[in-house]
């Protein structure tokens, strides 16, 4: 019964919520505040020189709480893999639908497509903008904005920063330049 | 192991609803699906309601100490604006944020290393070039 419920989608209303609970679970855990990018700086920190300020401080001491929850994050993948069903396909809308295979995307199958998101993609021009680029992107510019989609748009939201605000705006100007100009543009 | 504990709670939910996905995050930036605003809309209510009562009861955190939610630094705007929007193009292209890219190699996405590694290099070139960028 119980295993029945867990191999449906989780909806966004109980999604969301148990989301948001993280915030003050963590605080009243350890008197942390929720983010999860801050783990890319401390893995640099690890290794970087010291005589770059962002890398100078006890990545051990002040970070490890943040690599704890990232190896959580990771095991909590596994965990969620027992739950997903033989040939899962997202229930997308009809709209995402036809724009994804107008952009040549024929597998919408599992969570990300097959054509993308795979090693022989490294291979392609596109997939490199994708896998490398973008995550390179990723990493730079949630440091250089000093958060996240949990550290800005959930953390900061919740606790009314004007920062976290521009920061969720930026990251809707990014994302929709991305996904109506770059995307179409190189798989097309 | 409280805050691994903590992590692989989220991790299963991020999983689970389907916002680690590349299609849902297309979605979200077509505008086409409730689902992603739904999930980050009663995330920032129920994380809103949980600070205030934090703070309206002065709860203290389990070792006892006063709970402190360390600020952004809201006098600056560059950054947010420049930073945020660099992130933005790079989460549409990967489909996935940071908490997602753990997440997805858990589940068996092991490509996601890519961009995973990508992205601590990317954030090792911020700090090199940091005195050198706008804030």
């Amino acid at each position: 019964m119980i295993y029945e419920l867990l191999l449906n989608p989780m909806p966004w209303y109980v999604a969301g919520p148990l989301i948001g609970l993280t915030v003050p679970l963590l605080l009243i855990l350890g008197n942390k505040t929720f983010g999860i990018s801050s783990s890319f700086q401390h893995m640099c920190a690890a290794v970087m020189p010291k005589k770059f300020p962002y890398f100078n401080y006890n990545w051990w001491k002040d970070g490890r709480w943040h690599l704890q929850l990232s190896l959580g994050i990771i095991l909590g993948g596994v965990l969620a893999a027992l739950f997903i069903p033989e040939n899962y396909t997202i229930n997308l809308s009809n709209d995402t639908v036809s724009s994804l295979q107008a952009m040549g995307l024929t597998d919408l199958s599992g969570f990300v497509p097959s054509e993308l998101f795979s090693w022989s993609a490294l291979g392609s021009l596109p997939g490199i903008i994708i896998l490398v680029v973008g995550g390179f992107l990723i990493g730079f510019g949630t440091r250089y904005a000093g958060g996240c989609t949990s550290g800005h748009a959930i953390t900061g939201l919740a606790t009314l920063q004007k920062a976290s605000l521009i920061a969720v705006i930026g990251f809707f100007v990014g994302g929709i330049i991305s996904t109506y100009f770059i995307l179409p543009n190189i798989l097309g | 192991m409280r805050f691994i504990i903590a992590g692989i709670a989220f991790g299963f939910i991020l999983i689970k609803s389907e916002v680690v996905s590349w299609f849902r995050i297309q979605e979200m930036f077509l505008f086409d699906s409730f689902h992603m605003y739904g999930v980050i809309g009663s995330a920032v209510l129920v994380g809103l309601i949980g600070t205030m009562l934090i703070r309206r009861f002065n709860i203290k955190d389990t070792s006892g100490n006063e709970i402190n939610i360390k600020p952004k630094d809201n006098s600056l705007t560059k950054r947010y604006i420049i930073g945020g929007s660099l992130f933005g193009l790079g989460w549409a292209l990967v489909g996935a944020c940071p908490g997602p890219l753990y997440a997805l190699i858990g589940t068996g996405y092991l490509i996601f290393i890519v961009p995973l590694v990508a992205a601590i290099a990317g954030a090792g070139a911020y700090g090199v070039l940091q005195s050198k960028l706008p804030h």
